[in-house]
């Protein structure tokens, strides 16, 4: 069994790696037929561990691979910790990674012309660009099964190093290089805290292993610790904010969002794989990981659930202002990273991995709709050039409106279960900040709802608005495009039906540890027969009416009464102003940290780079340097007998050394 | 019937000694087909000569067979306490095989284009080996010094081989002048310490000086002059002048030779002498050991910046190399010896790539060894200029490659006996040195190449070069295994 656990990361890796090195060699087809093959048998050997620990029931399997090295009694260790998280999260990964890479074949096709003619950059682009999306998946796979934080750390830098490679995919785009550049450096705060987080997990528990650490934390539970003088602190408290403030860079949490809606510039498949289904969802993955760690503070879990709901409901608002079509999912995918964390803070991890399950098949299914929509639009991604596209696009519409109806919460398809049950949960919830988290949730949904169909509507419904020459090449993509987004549809419609063993079965026993004050999901459990019951109670629930608004709002300013929305516009143009502008969110990072970054830098390499270090250190130093080798040089002078006089004056030294120091 | 029991008794004698002797099989072997390559060269034409090549690759892995054959782990002695066969023999025989394996495999073309492609070269390097065998076994000071005279002298004619260079002719005249008056006072030390202890035996003279009350005035005197001795072997400043000149002036094949196998030899040398027998005077010794190290990564890092010849650079990066040696030497902990140990071996495969790139760039009338010669290997070959580059790094201990870890496991044993000082030192000196590394690596990547006739070299060289290439980034990744048998090897 080791063997398969092994295999699941290194296929793709081994893909990756002749995809990206010989890609040049293999040919377009050869290159995506081996990540194809790579990453088709890493979903394969997950779907046997699936059936293996979950149909079959084995146990769970926590042990190295190799020893990196040890250090001072701490071992730093490649190792797997295979449970029913885990088996969840590479099914969820190497599904949606087969798929996005099925659908590259037909996105990437002419990527050629997404070049400048004489761009040395765009040659083997296609096939690079098959490596990139393996050694992905390959990273995120060493990311969830890992056992301890230091190959956590390792898939985490390595899924970002990826991202960053594909964001600036198209690396003579100026937009795309300064995206990618500021999701780096985003992310880099984010990292900072989680390496710290990880640090003081180190210091205070000498261990790096989950178990071990998970063992101790109860012991540790009550120990404060004081980084400034004065202010004692919980240890929990402190590790778990550093922890959860790298979730908040990878998976985009108010107020270190902003890198992911630029993140767009990349080519839309990884916009799904990526961006929406699996690397932004690893903050969340980790929170849940380290439920025995959370559990220990309140003080964290309501900074949790605090940042998720701003996250949910103000992002979600943002969505409603976009013309490109990618940037409203990018902003749908911030608001439901949002409620996922909402989820974590109020101690539902079930419900929040549930959801990222849910999530991760529909708003794949929506970004790769997005992009089969911008293939046939020419690569035009503005919504106000498309409409009616429904007659020409009949798959992708379809599609399109189940990955919309689970996103909004309808009842019977995968989102109302997973989202409900966070609702509830939420609902539930006595951590500090519930009410304005649940405030929050609730009003989301009518956003959710809202801007969803408005996208729907503008694309697929009303009048044609693209020019003549796009209107008459209008027509389905091919097989290799819509195959996906027939598979995803599947699973976006059905994965709800797995929700009683998840949320209140036996599923996650053991893997996910919460407080008995906690258990929100646990006393939703006690109301809970089945999950048709739990569908039919959605009519009597605020969340349905609320998205049944939401809907009928879209269809009457978008459909029945277009000029309503430009009129509205006009009367809230302040509201507007700052929903186009995104807060300022942006605009305040520019001027503040980038512009404070470089003023900074700018006045210490003036004065203290230049003139101190520079002038008198290094080159100071260098010269003396220098100037010692040169004038040691002459000591060796070639000639034999001088040799012999130093070789006997060291021995003079060494003599009157031992003699007189003695 | 005295006499008859007295008989039987000799013939018993007899057989356990014979006993003792499979534990020298590899010496013998070695010996043996030695004699055999040199008469067997003597009816060679010229154009056969790859059967002496084939045949000495063939002894070294003979020997190399034996040697992991006779490994049982144990400590064994032979040949009436004179020799030893231990772990550490064992392992670092068999990396003295596996490193002049390479040497021999990367010197054909060379020696072939430069027509010097003889006998004598593969028969004096298999004395070489067995020179470093018997050092590395000596359990006797006179075993030692055989070991070492063997070595030296084989080196000796290797450098002064190509008899038409001047410079190759003056390196190994100044080589063989220099080591000899290393040797006598070696020798002296070693008369020295029988004077006082009564004995050669190692076993003995560390068992007589734990039996001392107070240690002698004389000892310390001695000890300075076996210091000496070792510090010449393995070129630590002082005593480090015959390197550059000696490195520079041989041709690159007897570089590569020099500066990779024999560095592991004397380790086991200085394990032998210091470590073994005179372990009871560990603080005198320690404390001329890091006078030593100290001055070695200052003068040996600080010189090879202002060198424009790659073989003289490297020298001087041995220099230095030496100084992180001595450090895991003179911690005088059994983590210590291990530490060196592992750097003793990495740095000899570091060293055989490093010389071996040399050699893969130069061709008939061209040797390849300034720096401007590097410039632009990216353009010209890019796995080659990698390889380069994975040398390079791993010289300056950047991580991942394993000139880091032995760096890191050297720097650990010295903080371990609470020398930070010493740790800071050789830190701060492997800072300045990282500066010709990587002088190294952007000449190969940002320069524009001044050569542009394409790379000579046969599959074998490129195949071993590339293992060897890979091996260093392979033990980086993965140092567990060798640097357990490393501990192991010292008994941990």
């Amino acid at each position: 069994m080791e063997l398969v656990y092994l295999a699941i990361p290194l296929a793709p890796l081994i893909g990756a790696i002749l995809a990206g090195l010989f890609g040049g060699r293999l040919g377009r087809a050869g290159a995506h037929s081996v990540t194809i093959a790579g990453v088709g048998i890493a979903f394969l050997l997950s779907l046997f561990v699936f059936k293996h620990h979950v149909i079959d029931g084995a146990a769970v399997f926590n042990g190295s691979v190799y020893t990196w090295m040890v250090s001072d009694g701490i071992r730093f260790e490649i190792g797997f910790l295979v449970d029913n998280l885990t088996v969840l999260m590479i099914n969820v990964v190497t599904f949606v990674s087969l798929m996005v890479h099925i659908y590259t074949i037909g996105y990437m096709a002419d990527d050629a012309h997404n070049w400048p003619q004489e761009s040395l950059a765009g040659r083997n682009s296609y096939q690079r660009f098959f490596s990139y999306i393996a050694l992905f998946t390959f990273a995120m796979l060493m990311l969830v099964m890992s056992n301890n934080f230091l190959q956590l750390f390792f898939g985490w830098e390595a899924v970002g190093l990826v991202s960053y490679l594909l964001i600036g995919f198209w690396s003579t785009r100026p937009t795309a290089i300064f995206a990618n550049l500021k999701a780096f450096l985003v992310n880099r705060v984010g990292d900072f805290g989680f390496l710290l987080g990880i640090a003081a997990v180190l210091m205070y528990f000498n261990s790096l292993d989950y178990w071990d650490v998970f063992a101790a934390a109860p012991a540790m539970a009550d120990v404060s610790i004081e980084i400034f003088d004065g202010h004692a602190w919980s240890l929990m408290s402190v590790i778990c904010i550093l922890l959860f403030i790298g979730a908040m860079g990878k998976s985009a949490q108010v107020p270190l969002h902003v890198w992911l809606p630029d993140s767009m510039e990349g080519p839309t498949p990884i916009s799904a794989l990526i961006h929406a289904a699996t690397m932004v969802t690893a903050g969340i993955f980790m929170v849940a990981r380290m439920s025995p760690l959370f559990e220990l503070s309140e003080t964290a879990l309501s900074f949790v659930l605090v940042i998720g709901a701003i996250t949910a409901f103000f992002m979600g608002l943002l969505g409603l202002v976009q013309n490109d079509i990618k940037r409203v999912v990018a902003y749908s995918t911030l608001s439901q990273l949002g409620y996922m964390t909402v989820a974590l803070g109020a101690s539902a991890y079930a419900a929040s991995i549930f959801h990222l399950m849910t999530h991760a098949f529909f708003k794949a299914l929506l970004f790769l709709a997005a992009g089969s929509v911008i293939i046939a639009m020419h690569h035009d991604q503005d919504m106000r050039n498309m409409g009616g596209l429904r007659k020409y696009m009949p798959i992708t519409w379809i599609t399109s409106l189940i990955g919309s109806l689970a996103l909004i919460g309808t009842p019977f398809f995968s989102g109302y279960f997973s989202k409900d049950s966070i609702i509830e949960a939420v609902h539930l919830s006595q951590i500090p900040g519930s009410g304005f988290a649940y405030a929050a949730v609730l009003a989301g949904v009518f956003i959710t709802a809202l801007y969803s169909f408005r996208m729907y509507f503008l694309v697929f419904h009303g009048k044609p608005r693209m020019d003549e020459h796009t209107r008459e090449h209008l027509h389905e993509t091919p097989w290799v495009v819509t195959l996906p987004l027939v598979l995803l549809a599947i699973p976006s419609i059905f994965a709800g039906y797995w929700m009683e063993p998840i949320l209140f079965g036996e599923y996650f026993d053991g893997v996910i540890q919460v407080a008995p004050a906690h258990d929100g999901l646990a006393q939703l459990g006690g109301h809970f027969h089945g999950t048709v019951a739990f569908a039919l109670h959605a009519f009597v629930n605020p969340a349905f009416y609320l998205a049944v608004a939401g809907v009928l709002t879209a269809w009457y300013i978008y459909m029945v009464n277009p000029g309503l929305a430009d009129r509205a516009q006009r009367s809230f143009s302040g509201v507007h102003r700052l929903l186009v502008n995104k807060y300022y969110a942006d605009d305040f990072n520019q001027a503040v940290f980038a512009g404070g970054a470089r003023g900074i830098g700018y006045a210490l390499w003036n004065l203290g780079d230049r003139v101190i270090i520079d002038g008198l250190i290094v080159n100071g130093s260098a010269r003396v340097v220098s100037w010692v080798a040169a004038f040691t040089r002459h000591v060796q002078t070639g000639y034999l007998y001088h040799y012999a006089f130093a070789m006997i004056l060291g021995l003079l030294a060494l003599i009157s050394w031992t003699v007189f120091m003695r | 019937m005295a006499f008859v029991s007295q008989a039987v008794d000799r013939v018993f004698k007899m057989n356990v000694e014979m006993m003792g002797l499979q534990l020298l099989l590899p010496e013998i072997f070695v010996l043996t087909m030695a004699c055999i390559v040199l008469v067997l060269d003597l009816f060679l034409h010229d154009r056969n000569r790859v059967v002496t090549y084939g045949l000495s690759q063939l002894t070294l892995f003979g020997a190399l067979a034996l040697v992991i054959a006779l490994a049982d782990g144990d400590s064994h002695t032979a040949m009436f306490g004179t020799y030893v066969a231990d772990p550490m023999a064992s392992l670092a025989k068999a990396f003295v095989m596996l490193v002049v394996f390479a040497v021999f495999l990367y010197s054909k073309d060379y020696l072939r284009q430069r027509d010097l492609f003889k006998g004598e070269y593969y028969v004096l390097g298999l004395f070489g080996v067995l020179g470093m065998m018997v050092m590395i076994s000596a359990h006797s000071y006179l075993t030692l010094y055989l070991g070492l005279e063997l070595l030296s002298l084989s080196l000796y004619a290797m450098v002064a081989f190509h008899r038409d260079s001047g410079v190759a002719s003056e390196a190994a005249m100044k080589y063989f002048v220099l080591g000899a008056l290393a040797s006598g006072m070696l020798l002296y030390g070693m008369s020295l310490i029988y004077g006082i202890t009564g004995s050669l035996n190692i076993a003995e003279v560390a068992a007589s000086i734990g039996a001392m009350a107070e240690l002698e005035l004389a000892l310390i005197f001695a000890l300075s002059f076996v210091v000496l001795g070792l510090a010449f072997k393995l070129g630590a400043v002082p005593f480090h002048m015959w390197i550059p000149d000696v490195y520079h002036g041989a041709p690159t094949c007897v570089t590569l030779f020099i500066g990779s196998a024999p560095k592991i030899a004397a380790f086991a040398m200085a394990m032998r002498l210091l470590a073994e027998s005179l372990g009871g005077v560990q603080a005198d010794w320690g404390g001329m050991l890091a006078i030593l190290a100290v001055l070695s990564l200052a003068v040996g890092n600080v010189i090879a910046i202002a060198q424009a010849n790659l073989k003289r650079m490297l020298a001087y990066s041995t220099i230095s190399h030496v100084g992180f040696l001595l450090l895991g030497i003179l911690s005088g902990t059994v983590e210590g010896y291990a530490s060196a140990l592992f750097y003793a071996i990495t740095y000899a495969i570091m060293a055989a790539a490093a010389f071996g790139m040399i050699i893969l760039l130069s061709r008939t009338g061209f040797e390849a060894d300034t720096l401007e010669d590097f410039k632009g290997l990216n353009a010209r070959s890019p796995w080659h200029a990698f390889l380069m580059l994975l040398v390079m790094f791993s010289m300056a201990g950047v991580p991942p490659t394993v000139g880091f870890y032995a760096k890191l496991a050297v720097i650990q044993a010295v903080v371990g006996v609470d020398l930070l000082w010493l740790a800071l030192v050789a830190v701060f000196f492997s800072i300045i040195g990282a500066f010709y590394y990587l002088r190294v690596v952007k000449l190969m990547y940002f320069d524009e190449p001044l050569d542009s006739q394409p790379l000579e070299y046969g599959t074998d060289m490129h195949v071993a070069i590339s293992v060897n290439g890979l091996a260093i980034l392979l033990l980086g990744l993965f140092p567990g295994a060798l640097m357990s048998a490393c501990m192991a090897a010292m008994g941990l």
